[in-house]
């Protein structure tokens, strides 16, 4: 395992000179009270020039620079900020985690021969961060306590080879292994203000002296003790990464791009039987933004032309600004295949078949599953809630459509508003008049009535009619409530065909 | 002419029409779609499946009786198990009504796009998908070259491809479908002068036919098939209105 620690020398300070560059130079510290005290919590390089160091007193610090500049601090706001450049470092790396207060650790185990070994490697993220404002040193080991206190305190090369962890630590101070201030006193104390004069102490001596947390700290730097990082985003399982050579900016070397990511991913979940129901590839340009796509099935899938179709489809909406240099694909849900039972169904296919779902996943691609819709029954009378649409394409439900009544072809979302001649209560209208077109009823059917669910809403009841008029055009009219000679509402609902 | 010449014109009329892609349908469908003279009108006296069929509806109600004529056809067409889609904008069907014609509403599938381009994008991407029975499309005018394209993409699946033009905007221009329909509404009977509205019966005309002759015909939808009937038109029709007695109501 080879670890890269990187340390932030002013993190908030120097973030804070990236948003105003015109405090570049100045002497300027972020502040917090504490009880009744103003503390410094974090300070400017050219402040610690003149001696103000976080955990000092404000007062102290004014005392030494008069017209310093004070800016509040927030709480876990250092955090923030190391969370935000973690995840830009996923690039780098798919196991990147945070080390409060001031630094983020990199698994840079199969990582660094991409950009041309571990020097080239190390140098790339350093100056990407220096650009970019940050003041920051890095090293790599094998451990993370080494990588940690070389990053911190090493004055030699930043990259200690494999094994070389023991000789790397021997002239570093003993608060290179990341331990409680009592007990580094207590060792400057004793005259080790090395970790070599200490090193070859027996275990049980250190152990009586200092405890337990100690030899597990010196374990951890020497890579004899397991020390595990807590990554910021887990790697999903099905996950592959493709590093570009130059930055990629065109179509058709996206569309290579994804191809070849396909084929590593389709080859894993194939041996393992499983198919992709929803994918994501991310773009990670030079700009340091992300590009998002996301593309998802009806059916667990595997096959390569076919998921390439549905990425190909959102192509358009990849913006590669400068140039997009890593890309990573994930299956972010995966379901079992299930292909005997394909063979099957292949006979009478219906919604079961493979070609519709396949075509069905390039329309949602294209013009989003909101408009894909199918239906199925609900067991309410009310016609506007006698379906719903169906949640996914194997959806089947028992309950039957309802066939007793007649229902229009055509149905309007908002019943319109007629004007009727109804000669006696319940009989069906006369005529009646729509859209300034004067319909006279020859035949009728009806009524049907529908009760309001007054569990679910409040109104009257319909009183539904089939009407056919002297043209023989037929319509579904109902009337609001019960007959009443001058406020009765009438509206038509629908055409039947 | 002689009717040896007759039979070289027919013979060499089909050779065209197989050259334009437009195969002759399965024999599957061997008992046709149970429309009686209506299929005389097609060449071979075959409903021609696996082309683009247009329907022109002028009126919503025009639109209803199509959609219930469409209905009927759809029920031969998914006997197979198949699925059908239909892509419409502002759509007004109301899929529990197509239970009346034997359609299983639960096999279809609904997409309500919004613009014309979409719709044609999907419905050709729809007519080159071999799992599905019919795709129907709603959209007020289509061109020619257009049509010109969803038929070569029905050529290969052989699926059939329905126009339902609502509202048409543009004149009638041509366009490369193998039928163009008009369904209107015609008033129903019920036997023995039962008060009450009886079986959807349409008046079909048929503009316009690939390789055949077009002409009117009266239809309905009796239960579970269509059947023909004879028109009204020249009998007088009643002034008064019937109403139903009360304990005839449904």
């Amino acid at each position: 395992m080879r670890y890269l620690s990187i340390y932030f020398t002013n993190l908030l300070c120097d973030y804070l000179a990236t948003r105003k560059p015109e405090l570049k130079g100045k002497v300027y510290v972020f502040t917090m009270s504490q009880g009744n005290r103003i503390m410094v919590t974090a300070s400017s390089k050219e402040a610690e020039k003149q001696g103000i160091f976080a955990n000092s007193v404000l007062a102290d610090a004014k005392a030494l620079v008069p017209d310093i500049l004070t800016f509040d601090d927030r709480i876990d706001f250092n955090k923030k900020l190391l969370i935000r450049i973690a995840k830009w470092a996923i690039r780098y790396s798919p196991i990147v985690s945070i080390d409060l207060p001031d630094g983020i650790i990199i698994d840079s185990s199969g990582c660094s021969h991409l950009l041309g070994g571990e020097g080239n490697y190390l140098e790339t993220i350093l100056n990407k961060l220096k650009e970019s404002g940050y003041n920051c040193r890095g090293a790599i080991s094998d451990t993370i306590g080494t990588s940690w206190a070389i990053a911190r305190l090493g004055r030699k090369s930043p990259i200690i080879g494999p094994g070389q962890q023991y000789n790397a630590l021997l002239n570093l101070p003993p608060m290179a292994l990341r331990l409680e201030q009592p007990i580094i006193q207590r060792l400057h104390k004793l005259g080790f203000d090395k970790i070599g004069k200490f090193i070859q102490l027996p275990a049980s001596m250190l152990r009586r002296r200092f405890g337990q947390e100690f030899l597990i700290r010196l374990g951890q730097a020497l890579g004899t003790e397991e020390e595990t990082l807590d990554p910021i985003i887990l790697k999903p399982p099905f996950e592959e990464r493709l590093f570009c050579l130059e930055p990629i900016r065109t179509k058709p070397a996206i569309e290579i791009a994804i191809e070849k990511l396909l084929e590593q991913l389709c080859a894993r979940l194939e041996k393992e039987g499983l198919g992709i129901r929803s994918a994501e590839l991310k773009g990670y340009r030079l700009d340091g933004q992300v590009t998002e796509t996301k593309i998802g099935t009806n059916q667990p899938t595997h096959q390569i032309p076919h998921l390439a179709k549905l990425f190909e489809l959102k192509i358009a909406q990849i913006e590669p600004a400068l140039g997009i240099e890593l890309f990573i694909l994930s299956a972010t849900k995966t379901e079992p295949v299930l292909t005997h039972q394909e063979k099957l169904w292949s006979g009478k296919p219906g919604l079961a078949d493979k070609n519709l779902a396949q075509l069905l996943d390039r329309l949602a691609g294209k013009v989003g599953p909101q408009a894909i819709r199918r239906y199925i029954p609900q067991a309410h009378y009310w016609p506007e809630r006698s379906l719903r649409p169906a949640v996914s394409l194997e959806e089947k439900t028992e309950i039957k459509w309802q066939k007793a009544n007649p229902r229009p072809m055509e149905m309007l979302h908002k019943p319109a508003s007629i004007q009727v001649t109804a000669p006696i209560p319940d009989y069906p209208p006369m005529n009646f008049r729509y859209r300034d077109e004067l319909h006279l009823v020859r035949k009728a059917d009806g009524p049907e009535r529908i009760e309001r669910e007054w569990w679910m809403e409040p109104g009257e009841h319909r009183d539904y009619y089939i009407l056919e008029d002297d043209k023989g055009r037929r319509y579904w009219v109902f009337r609001s409530g019960h007959y009443d000679e001058e406020h009765s509402t009438w509206f038509l609902h629908g055409f039947f065909a | 002419m002689t009717a040896e010449k007759q039979e070289i014109l027919t013979r060499l009329r089909q050779q065209i029409s197989v050259a334009q892609g437009f195969k002759p349908s399965p024999i599957s469908i061997g008992e046709g779609f149970g429309l009686g003279e209506i299929e005389a009108c097609f060449s071979n006296n075959v409903f021609p499946t696996g082309t683009i069929h247009e329907f022109l509806a002028e009126h919503p109600e025009d639109a209803a009786a199509s959609e219930g004529f469409i209905a009927g056809l759809l029920a031969k067409l998914m006997e197979n198990g198949n699925s059908c889609l239909w892509i419409s904008r502002n759509r007004k069907l109301f899929p529990p009504s197509l239970e009346t014609y034997g359609v299983d509403p639960q096999q279809i599938i609904f997409l309500d796009l919004y613009y014309t381009k979409e719709i044609l994008w999907v419905m050709e991407e729809a007519l080159k998908c071999e799992g599905l029975a019919c795709v129907i499309a709603e959209i007020p005018d289509i061109d020619f070259a257009q049509s010109r394209r969803l038929q070569l993409a029905t050529e290969k699946s052989h699926v059939t491809g329905i126009i339902l033009r609502k509202a048409p905007k543009r004149s009638l221009s041509a366009t490369c479908c193998s039928a163009r329909w008009q369904i209107k509404p015609q008033p129903t009977a019920l036997n023995d002068n039962i008060p009450g509205v009886g079986n959807p019966r349409w008046e079909v005309n048929l503009l316009k036919v690939k390789n055949g002759e077009g002409g009117k015909f009266y239809i309905e939808w009796a239960e579970d098939r269509f059947a023909p009937f004879e028109s009204q038109e020249t009998k007088p029709q009643h002034q008064t209105i019937t109403l139903p007695e009360r304990g005839l109501i449904a």
